[in-house]
């Protein structure tokens, strides 16, 4: 069940920060996101919609609009895999195969535990260090196949842990 | 013990953290403390250094040593021998591929001898979550001339006659931007510093905001004295979380010392600054969509005319600059247009931060002046090939940009050269090939991405751009024809002529240049269906050589699929039909019998 009051408390605090009305939509999903792990319920919309005064529609359009928006429950862990060209390159493809096997899922997709989603990116800015992944916040660059493996085995046992 | 007062510099850049700065910080100063030397010797972490491959990496002054490749047994080893008994921990300095050790390699190594660093002129020297170490190094002093002493057209002529040109990757001259947006009527105006950086190979922004990010805070605020604004805005990737942090840390200092607010140092000027969150969107770097985004829109662009400069944000007069951009402004207000124009070429002033990316050994940033060759960058600064093979060509611009050949590397880099080539500069990427790759491939890649991130909103990016990565899939699966190579071109030039905005304009771009000057790689491909980089996975065969075969059966074991099939100490063979192209067979051979050919 979606808190709508906290919800809207959010939506409020964000209000009463910014200097511009208009422009705080966007800001305004982050959090929520942030509130609700890694995603935006749909319920959750409406009550930003009804708090910003403006359509739902808009705030449908809005976030289909932007990848890093996903109105489904995510893993707790999210892997975005760079799969731009100097990632590609130096090793990148072995890189996204070894996470699919290893995971057993494709892009988009989310593992059973609910542990992991696996999610592509354009450039994460490190590409000095090519091949790259970014898990949650965190990134990981130079990576091998047995890297790869041997991160998502440290992330299973953090994540069984709690 | 040798008391002397230490400084080290641990790069905490994002490529540094990947690879293990934070441990290598703790455990520095966990022996410093237990040795008590927390007294006198100082950790600083910067921003990116540049060598982003050696990392993490480290510098210790007062003797400049570089440290490379650490590890926090390498921390403590240096903190009992280097800081306390002053011997240099040889192990982790820099070495030249003679063998060679240079303990200061950051003022011998021509990776960093050659460099020119205005825009990165802090990054990878301070601690960018110190305003005083900013000052220190003559922060804020440029918004201090401005304001006491200069009048805002006076800045604008400063901007226009430096010759600054948009580091963005549209080259529009700069101080030419604030001019018109200071002309153009309206109450409220407002300065936007994009950093949406999605060029894929490029990462200076990113350096610089997470590095010195005072120094855009500044800018933004000379460009709003000029302009006449009070608001400018940060539009900054998600994707960045530490850039967004440090821009955050430094906005509240700025404002605590009264460099950003009401009355700026006491003068009737006030100005704030707010971070707005990108949320994965390629095509939100395009500055219209940029703005739509500001607004809390969905981030698609809109046709040109009207310029930001007219109606930007809120329909207002706004400055839109790349953070590269501003990053120069401070150094030029304080040194002057004349010094900046010393550096460069007469059409391309000053210098520009490229990033080093793909099969190059020194991957990582670098800052040079406009018109060096590539040559000059990819060998004498980027060390050449990483991996032993002949450098084929190297892709400027993203997928904006183009592919420019071997043969072209004494070009000068700057805006018109490059444009020349069929290549742009784009916002600095660049990204190095070598003869394992495949131009039809790259090219493909490349479409992959725009027809990902085109927005829809116009016919000829969404469909034409779709359309062309058809006919490259056909044709490096093998069922491509001749005409399909003129059907790409046709495609393209109308992609190029009817697109809306600059993502489908210069999508084509990878496509027209590589067919520009690798036709023949096209034609082998659709002609004899043969791969020569041998990257296509529908061209190439996998065989074994039945003279160097000794039956192992360790490829036998390793094949997914049992295409693989022989007797103990017996030649081996690949049913081709049956493989998947998987190359797992050849990385477990041990005697080197397996290859790929094509066809
Ligand atoms: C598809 C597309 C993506 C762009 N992405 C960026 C970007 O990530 N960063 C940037 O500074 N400019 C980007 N630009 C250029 C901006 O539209 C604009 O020209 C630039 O921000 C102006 O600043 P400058 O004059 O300082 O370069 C992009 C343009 C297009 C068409
Ligand atoms: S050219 Fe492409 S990205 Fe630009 S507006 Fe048209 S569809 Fe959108
Ligand atoms: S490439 Fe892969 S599928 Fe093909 S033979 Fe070798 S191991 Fe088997
Ligand atoms: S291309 Fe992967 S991090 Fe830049
Ligand atoms: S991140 Fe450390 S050198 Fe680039």
């Amino acid at each position: 069940m979606v808190d709508r009051e906290a919800v809207a408390e959010l939506v409020r605090n964000i209000k009463k920060q910014a200097l511009e009305e208009r422009d705080m939509l966007i800001n305004a999903l982050h959090q929520i996101q942030n509130h609700f792990g890694n995603y935006i319920p749909v319920e959750a919309a409406k009550v930003v919609a009804e708090e910003l005064e403006v359509p739902e529609s808009k705030v449908y359009e809005v976030l289909t609009f932007y990848t890093m928006f996903s109105t489904k429950p995510r893993g707790k862990y999210i892997i975005r895999v760079c799969v731009n060209l100097p990632c590609h390159v130096t090793g990148g493809r072995q890189i996204v195969e070894t996470l699919k096997k290893t995971l057993g899922i494709d892009f988009d997709q989310t593992t059973k535990d609910g542990l992991f989603t696996l999610e592509r990116t354009s450039c994460l800015g490190l590409c000095g260090v090519a091949p790259v992944i970014m898990v949650n916040d965190e990134y990981y660059g130079d990576l091998t196949p047995k890297k790869v493996k041997e991160i998502i085995e440290n992330l299973r046992a953090r994540g069984d842990a709690r | 013990m040798p008391l002397t007062t230490s400084t080290i510099l641990i790069c905490a850049g994002g490529a540094c953290i990947s690879s293990g700065e934070t441990s290598v910080k703790e455990a520095l100063q966990r022996e410093i403390k237990k040795y008590g030397l927390d007294e006198v010797v100082r950790i600083v972490e910067t921003g990116c250094m540049g060598a982003c491959s050696l990392g993490p990496i480290m510098v210790i002054y007062p003797e400049g040593v570089f440290y490379q490749k650490l590890t926090p047994q390498a921390a403590v080893k240096i903190v009992q021998e280097h800081l306390l008994k002053g011997r240099i921990v040889q192990e982790h300095l820099y070495k030249m591929p003679t063998g060679e050790v240079i303990p200061e390699a950051m003022d011998k190594l021509p990776f960093f001898a050659k460099q020119v660093k205005i825009a990165t002129r802090n990054v990878g020297y301070i601690d960018p979550g110190n305003i005083e170490e900013y000052i220190a190094r003559d922060g804020y002093f440029a918004l201090t001339k401005a304001l006491r002493e200069m009048t805002p057209d006076q800045v604008v002529e400063e901007i226009k006659r430096s010759g600054l040109r948009g580091r963005g990757g549209a080259g529009f001259p700069t101080g030419l931007k604030w001019e018109l947006t200071r002309k153009a009527k309206g109450d409220r105006k407002y300065v936007v510093c994009n950093a949406d950086e999605g060029d894929p190979g490029a990462f200076m922004d990113r350096s610089v905001l997470e590095g010195d990010p005072h120094t855009v805070l500044e800018a933004m605020a000379i460009a709003g004295y000029a302009i006449g604004a009070q608001q400018g805005y940060i539009y900054v990737r998600a994707e960045y979380p530490l850039a967004i942090e440090r821009l955050e840390t430094a906005i509240a200092q700025a404002k605590e010392y009264g460099f950003l607010g009401q009355n700026i140092l006491d003068s009737d000027f006030s100005f704030d600054i707010e971070i707005r969150i990108g949320a994965g969107a390629f095509v939100c770097g395009e500055e219209t969509a940029l703005i739509a985004s500001i607004e809390g829109k969905r981030g698609q662009p809109r046709v040109k005319p009207p310029y930001p400069a007219q109606s930007g944000v809120w329909g207002c007069p706004t400055v839109i600059n790349n953070v590269e951009t501003f990053a120069c402004v401070p150094p030029i207000i304080i040194k002057g247009a004349e010094w900046f124009r010393s550096i460069g070429t007469p059409n391309s002033p000053g210098t520009k931060v490229f990033a080093l990316a793909g099969k190059i050994t020194n991957t990582g940033l670098v800052e040079v002046p406009m018109g060096i060759t590539l040559r000059e960058l990819l060998y004498e600064i980027g060390g050449g090939s990483s991996t032993g093979k002949k450098i084929k060509a190297v892709q400027t611009g993203g997928p904006s940009g183009g592919c420019i050949p071997a043969e072209y590397f004494e070009t000068p880099v700057d805006y018109e050269s490059l444009q020349k080539l069929g290549a742009i500069m784009g916002s600095g990427g660049m990204i190095v090939m070598d003869e394992d790759d495949c131009m039809v491939d790259v090219a493909k890649f490349f479409l992959e991405f725009t027809v990902d991130e085109s927005c829809g909103k116009c016919t000829p990016c969404r469909e034409g751009t779709r359309q062309m990565l058809k006919i490259l899939d056909k044709i490096t699966s093998g069922e491509g024809t001749e005409e399909d190579l003129e059907e790409l071109e046709r495609l393209g030039n109308i992609i190029k002529d009817t697109s809306l905005c600059g993502l489908g304009q210069t999508a084509p771009n990878p496509v027209l240049s590589t067919l520009r000057y690798y036709r023949h790689e096209y034609e082998a491909h659709v002609k004899e269906k043969r791969c020569p980089a041998l990257r296509c996975k529908a061209l190439v065969r996998y065989v074994i050589d039945s003279s160097k075969c000794v039956g192992c059966t360790a490829c036998a074991r390793v094949c997914p699929v049992n295409a693989i099939s022989g007797e103990l100490r017996k030649v081996h063979s690949i049913d081709n039909d049956v493989c998947i192209r998987c190359g797992s067979c050849i990385e477990v051979c041990r005697f080197g019998a397996i290859s790929k050919v094509s066809p």
